[in-house]
């Protein structure tokens, strides 16, 4: 098994370690780094609950190897909210309009829609939704989260029937 | 769109949608889920699965695993049997057959645990895992309850292949009302099987300290009910067992109890000494975690003219594979088919059948099958008798006026409103306007479907299931004045550290902000099942209520002491202490809370110290929740494929101490019916091979296929304390018989649609083309596999009435009697005496003892025997002796006979 020296800076830190080449960034992530809001629930790519920003692409962390991420700059959900503890703008909607219930599709969900943010000031609603139609969510049935990208849009609350 | 009809007593909190206390650690990634959780010298576990659904192991090579540098460990069956584990159904009952964490001889499914590998990392415990050498002798699989009723004993050692029956197949008085009836409309519904797929999949931390005390961090649906079962199952003590579940990652029936991964992890942890972590991957949790529904349903029902209903007869199969979380037979399917609608007379056949596929466990609203079973038959006779599908409803259905009655197998009605919420649901559709626009839309080739279900559903049953039966509060005034509360209930994404902590707030006067929920640990409170059948806001929230009023009460007391004033003129409003009409004696919470811990001389004479109260609740036996929803489809007829344009429910879930939460379960409910009718589909090969193993094959809605949801809320306060009804699992229930209603409205031009789900793009064309869309034999032909010998499963042997046989038979003395009833295996003794053609004596159990009498004939004995618990009814017992064996049935009234069985003690 072949190892190597890694360097990523991690919500703003750098990181240094040695790691086998078949270290996936999510475990990376997680266990060597610590940043446990990184979730992983399928890794195969298909949930996207281990979605982070690898130089301002969103990226599934499962679906990258930790020695792929060398010189990269990341930030997990840990990285997102003010030194003060306001939150982004994403992750305040989310909590504006009950967008999570169990928690553990979010973090994924919030680095989705943060990276569009990053690239693009006032992303539409219909490029918002595209972005999460690679997110799988099994509690809210994505109510809130459409609520929360409404809000992000500034689109009107009550925009469907009556 | 949002309204609320007559909101009852809407406080300060209760009835708010105030934002969730759990939001900001779970927004910030500070959440602490199982697979966050890492100890000091802490190892992982990976398990050697099989990949045969059915064979023998023949022998089992470690060696290669083990040289692996950074294994620790590899374990089987044998290194486990030290601990005589009883993997124990969630009503702690012993299971129907023998069920071991690791499998002990013979495997009964693709992904059945053959060992575990205890290693570094997780990396090298799969590199080890897949060094294991297995050695199997592969037999034909049971895949499938067709199968199940011709092919081997799935359990060699048991005498069916049916796990549990009851009712009766064959009913003269229905079969002759069914004959005169002006209509009979008769249909089967398959519903396939599918997979709760919690985001974060199952897991589990073990660390023992020394002998006897144990910590397991775990994804469950309860601390408290997990603390319990591990107990129970390795025989240690309650207290030396702690269970912490701070965040779980949803479960929707999953994680209800720890099943066997968990209970060989938490073994494997006992033996080896060092903490072990065991992750699920989702490859194991679509194939070896316990899945659900996967049943048929054939209903016969009589109608007259007018579309009223005289009778009905459903026989239904359930698909348990190999080890259930509880050998079933479904029975709140029949319990709950008809009990919202005035069906005169029903019976019904009711079976679970093992098979050589992963168990089933529990999923949001398990017994879903009556409504979309019923909700289909009832459009398809409409059709059949021709009058509209809402019409036939309101004929039939329970309006309030019809109230109190009680449904033929006992259930009381009182305040039931499925037919209301269905008049409030037609207020706010225009159903004519859409008739027109339907109709317009065919013309272009566009095909446009509305679909109505309506149900009642049972929420926080208490009765009968002493794992149900009571929830505790436990609510103490720090001497900060701020509060704390340690709850029975438990979240897997329902949000009662914000609910509970509404309703606490409410009754205690204090600002939401300064309550905090703990929930998260069995060691810090009191037992209680937790989330399990949508009793949380009833028997938590009730719980919550009473002991806020004993703890407030006191406050009142020990405040009109020191203030020198009389409690009643003392309230408590936003955290202060005022009394009436002396505005200087407002006083802080803290004030008095450092008095009453601090100073305990000045309270009031012999009052104990402190601001503590606790309370355990029982809720009503049970609380009943209605709803009736409605849906508009777009089917496209060129590709098969739904787009659903508008989605209403109608519901009434009594008092809402949280709308969004309310909302919150509904939704999610309904996003999981609409996969269970378009998209999910746990699907076997004929070698009982699950072919749908990813989330690309095993498709879960994404947020293109969901609509927006509407709402609209009756809130008739139900008898529980707090006025609650459960509303957990009822989008899962009422679901997806609207959803198939609408599609089948749409189609209804090209014929009637298959019940038969997932209906997916395919089975839809195959109604709109007319020509079959299967795919060529040689795809699906199966597979002959050599097979070992093995008995062939009886055909149903519990209702047949045993045969009399004229032997002197030896029926004096001792027998250890097991009856199947539909919470599991119940064990007891009987002690016969016999006198003449007359027999009597006792039958003693832990739980006491009831004597009886009655006759016998030749080697077969009968006897009544009235019980008052959990239900009022006659038992009548009817057995054969033969030997030192025992069998026959027991008639247990409208639920039907159930199977006995014993042997001599």
């Amino acid at each position: 098994m072949s190892s190597h020296s890694i360097q990523i800076r991690i919500n703003g830190r750098v990181h240094q370690a040695t790691v086998e080449s078949r270290l996936l960034l999510s475990d990376f992530l997680r266990d060597e780094a610590g940043y446990t809001g990184v979730h992983v629930g399928c890794e195969h790519g298909v949930c996207g609950a281990c979605t982070v920003i690898v130089d301002g692409q969103a990226v599934r962390s499962c679906l990258m190897l930790a020695v792929q991420a060398d010189g990269c700059s990341i930030t997990t959900v840990e990285g997102l909210a003010a030194a003060d503890g306001t939150l982004h703008p994403v992750q305040q909607a989310l909590r504006d309009t009950h967008g999570l219930q169990c928690g553990f599709c979010t973090p994924g969900i919030v680095m989705t829609l943060a990276a569009l943010r990053e690239a693009q000031a006032a992303p539409s609603e219909e490029r918002m939704l595209a972005a999460l139609s690679g997110h799988l969510c099994r509690c809210t049935g994505y109510q809130g989260i459409r609520r929360a990208v409404r809000q992000l849009a500034g689109t009107p609350a009550e925009s469907a029937h009556e | 769109m949002n309204d609320a009809q007559h909101p009852p007593q809407a406080g300060r909190y209760i009835g708010q949608r105030v934002e969730r206390k759990e939001d900001a650690r779970l927004l910030t990634g500070r959440g602490v889920y199982v697979d966050d959780v890492s100890l000091p010298g802490m190892l992982h576990v990976a398990f050697v699965r099989s990949p045969i659904a059915r064979g023998r192991i023949r022998s089992l090579d470690a060696s290669p695993a083990l040289a692996l540098p950074g294994v620790y460990a590899v374990y089987t069956a044998q290194d486990l049997a030290r601990f005589k584990i009883d993997m124990l159904s969630f009503f702690l009952a012993a299971p129907a057959v023998q069920i071991t964490p690791l499998a002990s001889g013979r495997v009964a499914y693709v992904g059945d645990p053959v060992a575990l590998v205890i290693a570094q990392n997780r990396y090298i415990a799969e590199d080890a895992a897949g060094l294991v050498q297995v050695d199997y002798e592969e037999e034909t699989p049971v895949v499938g309850i067709d199968a199940a009723r011709e092919g081997a004993l799935v359990h060699p050692d048991s005498d069916s292949n049916i796990a549990v029956a009851m009712g009766e197949e064959h009913d003269e008085a229905i079969e002759a009302l069914l004959a005169q009836a002006p209509h009979v409309v008769s249909t089967t519904v398959h519903h396939q099987r599918v997979a709760q797929s919690p985001i974060e999949t199952r897991g589990v931390v073990v660390a023992k300290h020394g002998e006897g005390e144990l910590t397991v961090y775990l994804a469950c649906q309860s601390p408290q009910m997990a603390a319990r079962y591990i107990a129970q199952a390795f025989g240690l003590p309650p207290t030396g067992i702690r269970v912490i579940s701070k965040d779980v990652g949803g479960s929707f029936g999953l994680k209800v109890q720890p099943w066997r991964e968990e209970i060989a992890v938490i073994a494997a942890g006992l033996i080896f000494g060092r903490p072990l972590k065991w992750i699920e991957d989702r490859l194991e949790n679509l194939t070896a975690s316990n899945q659900a529904r996967d049943q048929q349903m054939r209903i016969r029902a009589a109608f007259d003219n007018e579309g009223r209903m005289l009778a009905a007869h459903s026989d239904y199969d359930l698909d348990n594979g190999a080890y259930p979380h509880g050998a079933d037979c479904n029975i709140a399917v029949s319990m709950f088919l008809w009990a919202a609608y005035k069906m005169p007379q029903f019976n019904f056949y009711t079976k679970g059948w093992f098979t050589n596929t992963v168990g089933l466990a529990a999923y949001r609203g398990p017994w879903a099958m009556e409504s979309l079973a019923r909700e289909t038959l009832l459009d398809i006779a409409a059709r059949q008798i021709g009058i509209d599908p809402i019409e036939i409803r309101r004929r039939n259905l329970v309006y309030k006026a019809d109230q109190p009655r009680t449904t033929p197998f006992g259930i009381p009605l009182e305040d039931i409103t499925p037919a209301e919420c269905l008049e409030l649901l037609l207020q706010k559709f225009d159903v004519a306007a859409f008739r027109a626009e339907q109709a317009q839309a065919r013309k272009q080739g566009r095909y446009l479907g509305l679909g109505f279900a309506a149900y009642i559903e049972p929420t926080a049953g208490s009765a009968g299931i002493s794992v149900l039966a009571s929830d505790v509060a436990q609510i103490r005034i720090e001497p900060t004045g701020k509060v704390s509360a340690v709850l029975s209930t438990h979240s897997q994404g329902h949000g009662t550290q914000t609910t509970m902590a509404q309703v606490i707030a409410e009754t205690l006067g204090v600002p939401l902000a300064d309550v905090s929920v703990h929930e998260d640990d069995s060691s810090r409170g009191g037992f209680g099942a937790g989330a399990s059948g949508s009793r949380q806001a009833v028997a938590g929230g009730g719980a919550s209520i009473k002991a806020a009023e004993l703890l407030r009460d006191k406050l009142r007391r020990v405040a009109a002491h020191l203030l020198e004033t009389d409690a009643q003129r003392v309230r408590i409003e936003n955290g202060r202490i005022l009394v009436d009409g002396e505005p200087e004696k407002s006083r802080s919470l803290r004030e008095i809370a450092e008095v009453a811990y601090g100073e305990p001389e000045r309270l009031p004479e012999g009052m104990e110290a402190g601001l503590e109260a606790q309370y355990r609740y029982r809720p009503p036996p049970l609380t009943l929740s209605s709803a009736a929803h409605l849906c508009v489809v777009d089917v496209s007829a060129d590709t098969g494929f739904v787009k659903i344009l508008r989605w209403i429910s109608s519901e009434d879930c009594g008092v809402m101490i949280n709308p969004a939460v309310v909302e919150g379960q509904i939704a999610g409910g309904l996003a999981q019916a609409i996969g269970t009718v378009l998209l999910e589909h746990v699907s076997f090969d004929a070698r009982g091979n699950p072919t749908a193993v990813t989330y690309k094959d095993y498709m879960l809605p994404a947020i293109s296929d969901v609509p927006d949801f509407e709402y609209h809320h009756l809130c008739t306060p139900s008898q529980s304390v707090g006025g609650f009804r459960g509303v957990g699992e009822g989008g899962c229930i009422v679901g997806p018989p609207t959803l198939v209603n609408a599609i089948a409205d749409a189609l209804s031009p090209f014929g009637a649609i298959p019940l038969d789900l997932p209906l997916t793009p395919s089975k839809l064309l195959e109604v709109i083309e007319g020509r079959s869309m299967a795919p060529r034999p040689a795809e699906s032909a199966p597979v002959p596999v050599p097979s070992a010998p093995v008995p062939s499963a009886a055909p149903a042997p519990v209702l047949e009435a045993p045969p009399v046989i004229a032997t002197q038979t030896r029926i004096d003395g001792i027998w250890k009697l097991v009856l199947a009833t539909p919470i599991g295996p119940q064990k007891f003794n009987g002690n016969f005496v016999t006198d003449g053609d007359k027999v009597s004596g006792t039958l003693d159990s832990d739980m006491g003892s009831q004597a009886f009498s009655g006759v016998v004939e030749g080697n077969r004995l009968r006897w009544d025997l009235k019980v008052t618990k959990p239900v009022s009814v006659t038992l009548k017992y009817d057995v054969l002796i033969e030997g030192d064996k025992l069998s026959g049935k027991v008639k247990m009234g409208i639920f039907g006979n159930a199977k006995l069985t014993g042997e001599r003690g």
